[in-house]
């Protein structure tokens, strides 16, 4: 089966003056489109046609030597996961566990906030900042899953490196040249005040803790 | 005029150190400033905008040597080879970024200016030989710059022992120099060298920017470099 372009989860002027009309006119419909449909053309007739988006991603990726999809693959996973993340009258300050959780790995939202930017702003060249999950134990002697941000270059996505995505920004100069231009940071400041869906975040944290324990590690008596 | 200081220089031609404008800085090392351009913004009409030009210029190159020079202040501060080391990514990202538009600016000039009259002299000889024409390369140039996935540039380079062009890519900022090949043309295919204008259409970016190739500059670079 092809993957479709989902549509986007809000009217297409829904985000103005923040994400105008005409960035998602080219974002959505050109851009997202497009990898979608080369998606398709690749993979048509094979066996990954069958394979949900986020494990064709994992796939393409090839541990670290992505094959010729990868970049569509992930890049169309990536925009679908960028469209949730978004929404309007979005942004401010999220509550209950997302917000307990920001407080506790990062002593602050502010602090959160700021690490964000200063990712988001200094991905060099085409790329995605990210508020990921990380499972118990992959860093060091942490005993619990913990947030954490991250950025990724071009396709790359935290699912290849096994870490839960809960929040994206694309900074690919298509998402924020019409409307920002060079002015990056601008966007990015923009992103946080006006546009998070802190529902999404909600609920995909609420996922996340089936397979990440963000309190303490259970022990497995195996 | 004083030249680069990075290793990379000595594999660039004297003419194109003595071209990217420095600054001796009292405490003892080189800064950078912007170089002027040879025509006006909107002088690359209607192939490309004097709007994408200006940001172009203005911002984007302006912000790749202040941030260059600020990574060589803290270069010149650095105490131990850990903190010179961390300054790898900085120096890559706005230095690559410097040397990479220097070239490009020069590479562009309007039509009263030879923007897009071909390429004359021993530059048109090699290409018809080991292209078969100028229009092969134009397609050759065109089709891997439009396969560049994210940002990056696509080149026409000199590989200098084997005497032989090349079409080749780069990514982000990196120069043509890591790939041991010596700049002849290069064609911005970030997203911010196109995007005001042709939007998600680079194909469009690149069949048009042909008209304002200077082909002086890029033999000049040719006869030089051989």
């Amino acid at each position: 089966m092809a993957f479709q372009l989902k549509p986007l989860p809000f009217e297409m002027d829904a985000l103005e003056p923040h994400m105008s009309k005409q960035t998602l006119e080219f974002h959505w419909g050109k851009h997202h489109r497009a990898y979608v449909d080369n998606l398709n053309k690749q993979i048509k007739g094979t066996e990954l046609e069958g394979l949900q988006l986020g494990d064709l991603v994992k796939h393409a990726y090839n541990n670290g030597n992505p094959t010729a999809y990868f970049n569509n693959a992930g890049q169309a996973w990536n925009h679908d996961f960028f469209w949730e993340s978004l929404k309007p009258g979005g942004g401010k300050k999220p509550t209950g566990e997302v917000l307990h959780l920001i407080e506790r790995d990062f002593g602050s939202f502010e602090a959160f906030a700021d690490e964000f930017k200063q990712a988001a702003a200094t991905q060099f060249g085409s790329g995605w900042a990210w508020l990921v999950g990380i499972p118990a134990g992959s860093h060091g002697e942490d005993k619990f899953g913990k947030l954490a941000i991250e950025k990724t270059k071009d396709a790359v996505n935290p699912l290849v490196l096994g870490h839960y995505p809960l929040l994206t920004i694309d900074v690919w100069e298509h998402a924020y040249y019409l409307d920002y231009q060079n002015r990056r940071p601008d966007y990015i400041s923009t992103f946080i005040d006006e546009l998070i869906s802190w529902e999404a975040v909600t609920a995909r944290l609420e996922q996340a803790k089936a397979t990440i324990n963000f309190y303490d590690v259970k022990m497995s008596s195996i | 005029m004083a030249g680069l200081t990075l290793p990379a220089s000595r594999r660039l031609g004297s003419a194109l150190q003595a071209l990217i404008p420095v600054t001796v800085q009292s405490r003892g090392f080189q800064t950078y400033s912007l170089p002027e351009l040879a025509y006006d913004y909107g002088a690359l009409e209607p192939y490309i905008s004097g709007e994408i030009m200006e940001l172009h210029h203005s911002k984007h190159h302006k912000t790749y040597i202040t941030n260059f020079n600020a990574a060589l202040e803290k270069l010149h501060d650095a105490k131990d080879p850990q903190s010179i080391v961390a300054l790898q990514s900085a120096l890559n990202f706005n230095g690559g970024g410097h040397i990479n538009h220097s070239i490009f600016w020069k590479n562009l000039a309007p039509k009263n200016q030879g923007g897009g009259e071909g390429p004359q002299g021993p530059l048109a000889s090699a290409i018809s030989t080991q292209f078969g024409s100028v229009e092969k390369l134009i397609t050759k140039m065109n089709s891997s710059g439009a396969a560049v996935q994210g940002s990056g540039w696509v080149w026409l380079g000199l590989n200098k022992e084997l005497k032989h062009l090349v079409v080749e890519t780069t990514a982000n900022q990196d120069p043509l120099t890591n790939k041991g090949l010596i700049p002849l043309l290069g064609i911005d295919v970030w997203e911010h060298a196109y995007y005001l204008q042709y939007k998600n259409v680079r194909p469009d970016y690149l069949k048009n920017i042909w008209n304002v190739i200077n082909w002086k500059d890029v033999s000049s670079r040719y006869e030089e470099a051989l």
